[in-house]
C-alpha cells in the first residue's frame, strides 16, 4: 500500500522530488528570515541596554520601541 | 489616508500576526498536501505526474502576483513619496523570488516525464527565467546602494522594466507555439480543469499565499527594527 503510494505509477521520484524541493525551500526561507529577525531584535535590545536613563526614557516614549522590547522579552 | 499604514501604528499588528499566520499555514498546507498527494485523482494522460501541478502552478501564480504588487507599490511610493510602500515592496521580494525559483525547478522536474526534457527555451519558461533575473536585480539593488533616494529610483525602474514581462508570461502560451498548454483556469470563463483537481489546487494556492504573508510579516518587522536600531544610534 505504502509502496504503491510512493511509486505513483513510476512518477514517484519526480513528484516527491518536486514536493521536497518546495518544502526545503520554504524551510530555508523561513529559517533565514527568522534568524535575521532575531539578530536585529537582539541588536536593538543590546543598544537599548547601553542607553543612559534619559535617552532610554526618550526611546520608550515611542510605542513601537516598547513593542519591540516587549516582543523580545516574550520570545 | 496613508497615515493609517504608518509603521508605528501597524507594528502592534504585524509583530503579533506571524504566529497565527504560521499556525494557519501549517493547517492549510497539511490539508493541501493530503489532497494533492493522496486524494486527488491521477490524470488520464499524465498519470500521477500531474501532482507536480499542485506545487508548480501556485508558485508561478504567487511569484507573478508578488512582482505585480511590488511594481504597484514602488510606483505609488515614488508618486506619493511614501517610504513605507518601498519597505513593503522590499519585504515582499524574497518570497516572490523563492516562489519564482520553485516554479522553475518544479517545472523542470515536471518537464522530464511529460516532455522528455528538463529544460527547453520555450516562451513561458524563458519569460519566467527573465522574471527571476528581475527579482535578483531588485534584491541585489537593495544590498548594493546605500542612499535611500538612489535605491528607491533604481528599484522602481527595475520593477517598471520587469512588469513588461508579466503579460508576456501570461499570454506567451497564446502568442507563441510553446510546450505549455493554454490556461486551464479562467476567472471570467468556464475553467477546463475538473473540480476534483481544482479544489486541491486552490487549497495549495491558499497555503502558499499564507506562507508568502508569513515571510512578508517577518521581513517587514525585521526592516522596522533595523530602522529603529538606526534611530537609537541617533539619540
Amino acid at each position: 500500500m505504502i509502496n504503491e503510494l510512493l511509486f505513483m505509477n513510476g512518477y514517484g521520484a519526480y513528484v516527491l522530488s518536486a514536493f521536497s524541493f518546495t518544502l526545503v525551500s520554504f524551510s530555508a526561507l523561513y529559517l533565514i528570515t527568522k534568524i535575521q529577525f532575531i539578530k536585529e531584535q537582539n541588536k536593538f535590545v543590546a543598544k537599548f541596554g547601553s542607553l543612559n536613563s534619559k535617552k532610554a526614557k526618550s526611546a520608550t516614549s515611542q510605542r513601537i520601541n516598547k513593542e519591540i522590547l516587549a516582543n523580545a522579552t516574550n520570545n | 489616508m496613508f497615515k493609517f499604514f504608518e509603521p508605528n501604528k501597524i507594528f502592534q499588528i504585524t509583530s503579533r500576526a506571524p504566529k497565527y499566520v504560521l499556525f494557519l499555514f501549517i493547517v492549510v498546507l497539511s490539508v493541501g498536501l493530503t489532497e494533492a498527494l493522496f486524494l486527488s485523482p491521477e490524470d488520464y494522460k499524465q498519470s500521477d505526474a500531474v501532482r507536480i501541478m499542485y506545487v508548480h502552478v501556485p508558485s508561478a501564480w504567487i511569484s507573478l502576483g508578488i512582482f505585480s504588487s511590488i511594481t504597484l507599490l514602488s510606483i505609488s511610493g515614488f508618486i506619493f513619496k511614501n517610504k513605507n510602500f518601498f519597505l513593503i515592496s522590499k519585504s515582499l521580494a524574497p518570497s516572490g523570488f523563492v516562489f519564482n525559483i520553485i516554479a522553475l525547478v518544479t517545472g523542470s522536474i515536471w518537464g522530464k516525464p511529460t516532455w522528455g526534457t528538463w529544460w527547453a527555451w520555450d516562451a513561458r519558461i524563458t519569460s519566467m527565467l527573465i522574471l527571476a533575473l528581475f527579482y535578483a536585480m531588485y534584491l541585489i539593488s537593495w544590498r548594493i546602494y546605500e542612499s535611500e533616494e538612489k535605491v528607491f529610483k533604481i528599484t522602481t525602474f527595475i520593477t517598471i522594466l520587469g512588469i513588461i514581462n508579466v503579460p508576456i508570461i501570461k499570454y506567451s502560451v497564446d502568442w507563441w507555439n510553446t510546450l505549455h498548454q493554454p490556461a486551464s483556469i479562467n476567472i471570467l470563463a468556464k475553467s477546463s480543469i475538473h473540480s476534483s483537481m481544482l479544489f486541491p489546487l486552490l487549497i495549495m494556492t491558499a497555503a502558499f499565499a499564507l506562507f508568502a504573508l508569513l515571510i512578508f510579516l517577518m521581513k517587514y518587522n525585521t526592516e522596522l527594527i533595523k530602522i529603529k536600531n538606526k534611530g537609537l544610534d541617533r539619540l
